[in-house]
């Protein structure tokens, strides 16, 4: 019998199965593993597994002025875009939920029209937007970009999580003579605290690993960590962003597990 | 008697005026709140999508000497390297859906199978590289392909080849690349359909004296197929606009559509007839997923959230 499933069909007559799917899931994980094995390699050139094991390329990483400056702006602008999103994107999905708007659908739409629209355009439109407006090569005009990038996000995780929250307790608070904030504050924030800090998290990741509006739009001082690997990326294969790319895959990891022991607590 | 009822009603019909009245004014204002509170969201999308695509969808229509023209348009019927780069990008995009449905069927099946603690410990294998930055996974993907990659090196040392196989900087590097980094889109939304199909009709099937193929082929997979087809849109229309996986592991040779709107625009100044690309691009993302909607109902949208 397979488990809670429950259909009269054997693990062993299964077996074809969970050998092609295993193989799947090994494609799918594959790579990330590779770069985080090859990031401790001794080696310039790409050797799997390495023959010499050490930490020379974090050490390139971490000693570079030039990915120390892009990292610290990627980090910049993904907290500043956190900031910005959450509170915007919460609000947001507070009056979607309450669904008395006349234009609800079309709202929804426009809210989370940057997932649907191709980035590339996003892209071109935000430089060609910002060229006249001065806003190109801005840690502001990255901030503003990322953050539509992120609403969507945040709009559809907080309303979630209002989905599953009963409104009438905020009535309740306030027919008991609290305010408008502070029945929000006080009774319906800490129940859905936990979707805002999943939206957050999302829109950390969302900013962070911003490639395409960022090719476009970020330049000079405020070059973002992900357009410095791309340029990189273009020329040669360097080791140092396989010492990169396992910090990227290691902030994934931890953002998505806290968003995990978050979502598990609600 | 009479009067005084009349002019209780009379009272109670002006107080039932006063209370309409102020419960419209009531929620007027409430609803002039829930705009308050969506505003800067609605004024961001606002300034930072809509304006710029409109703008450059009004200077799509200019040609470069300033004349109100469609010969930004006309250009992609007649310019041999427009219809390339369509061709390129419409197989790209047909050979990654098809490997992303072959990969990704089985993958979601197996998932909507096991139990719950396995399945959800898999699954962590489809989210994580779903939320590993597009960069790093192309990255990855370089250093197992290209000419001295690590699949070529290892060939070369088993003795299977004298020469390193072309795996990168061509087509079949791109599809590779962008079928793992889309895969995940296929099968998250299947896998969540296939949870909702009803084991019963699978049991009563099976009951009723089908062998397992026959319950998969005339009960699970027809069931399974609205799912299956939101995510084949998602992959479709992403493949069409993709850029970072193209143009890191075309090596130049493989032009899709979103470099060719980076080349006009950024390469040739050509703002004109990269607008021309983006504003197709788009209308016929939309019609896709306007077509599938249509067929569908409203799961498009919400399979976007299952992100």
């Amino acid at each position: 019998m397979s488990g809670d499933v429950g259909l009269p069909i054997s693990h062993r007559q299964r077996l074809w199965l969970y050998a092609l799917g295993g193989l799947v899931l090994l494609f799918l994980i594959a790579p990330s593993v590779i770069i985080v094995i090859m990031s401790f390699s001794d080696s310039t050139l790409l050797q799997f597994p390495p023959r010499q094991w050490s930490l020379r390329w974090y050490q390139s990483y971490f000693q570079s002025l030039e990915w120390r400056d892009a990292t610290v702006v990627s980090v910049k602008v993904a907290v500043m875009t956190v900031l910005v999103a959450t509170p915007l994107g919460t609000a947001a999905a507070y009056a979607i939920n309450r669904g008395t708007l006349r234009f609800n659908g079309t709202i929804n739409a426009l809210l989370t029209a940057s997932l649907i629209i191709p980035v590339i355009l996003i892209g071109i439109g935000t430089f060609f937007l910002y060229a006249r407006i001065g806003l190109n090569n801005t840690l502001t005009g990255l901030v503003i970009a990322h953050t539509v990038q992120a609403l969507p996000l945040v709009v559809l995780t907080v309303l979630s999580g209002l989905r599953s929250y009963d409104m009438n307790q905020e009535r309740v608070a306030r027919s008991l003579g609290a305010g408008r904030i502070g029945a929000f504050w006080q009774v319906t924030m800490p129940q859905i605290r936990f979707s805002i800090v999943s939206g957050a998290l999302f829109a950390f990741i969302t900013s962070f690993d911003e490639v395409v509006v960022s090719l476009f739009i970020s330049g000079g001082e405020t070059t973002t960590l992900t357009r410095r690997m791309f340029n990189a990326l273009r020329d040669q294969i360097d080791p140092t962003i396989a010492a990169i790319s396992t910090c990227l895959i290691v902030l994934s990891v931890l953002l998505l597990s806290v968003a995990q022991i978050f979502g598990r607590r609600h | 008697m009479n009067a005084p009822s009349a002019l209780l009603d009379e009272a109670a019909g002006a107080g039932r005026d006063l209370n309409a009245r102020s419960l419209r004014a009531d929620a007027r204002r409430e609803q002039l709140r829930l705009l308050a509170l969506l505003s800067p969201s609605l004024f961001l999308v606002f300034a930072i999508i809509i304006v710029p695509i409109g703008w450059l969808f009004w200077l799509s229509l200019f040609d470069e000497a300033g004349a109100f023209s469609a010969s930004n348009y006309a250009r992609f019927f007649e310019q041999a390297s427009y219809i390339k780069t369509f061709i390129t990008t419409f197989k790209v995009a047909f050979i990654v859906t098809g490997a992303c449905v072959l990969l990704g069927y089985p993958l979601a099946y197996m998932l909507s199978q096991l139990p719950r603690r396995a399945a959800s410990i898999c699954l962590i294998f489809v989210i994580l590289p779903f939320w590993t930055s597009v960069l790093v996974r192309t990255y990855a993907w370089l250093v197992i392909l290209q000419r001295k990659g690590l699949i070529n090196s290892w060939l070369i040392d088993l003795g299977v080849i004298s020469q390193p196989l072309p795996l990168a900087n061509n087509l079949s590097g791109v599809v590779i690349g962008m079928t793992h980094i889309l895969l995940p889109f296929l099968v998250l939304p299947l896998y969540a359909s296939m949870k909702t199909i009803d084991t019963d009709c699978l049991r009563a099937g099976m009951n009723l004296g089908a062998g397992p193929v026959a319950t998969f082929r005339q009960i699970f997979f027809p069931l399974s197929l609205p799912g299956l087809a939101s995510g084949v849109v998602i992959v479709f229309v992403l493949c069409l606009g993709f850029f970072v996986t193209p143009a890191l592991m075309g090596g130049g040779k493989v032009i899709m559509w979103a470099m060719r709107m980076e080349q006009t625009t950024s390469l040739y100044s050509n703002w004109g007839a990269g607008a021309a690309l983006g504003v197709v691009l788009l209308l016929v993302t939309l019609a896709l997923l306007g077509l599938f909607q249509w067929l569908l109902g409203a799961r498009a949208i919400g399979v976007w959230s299952s992100r």
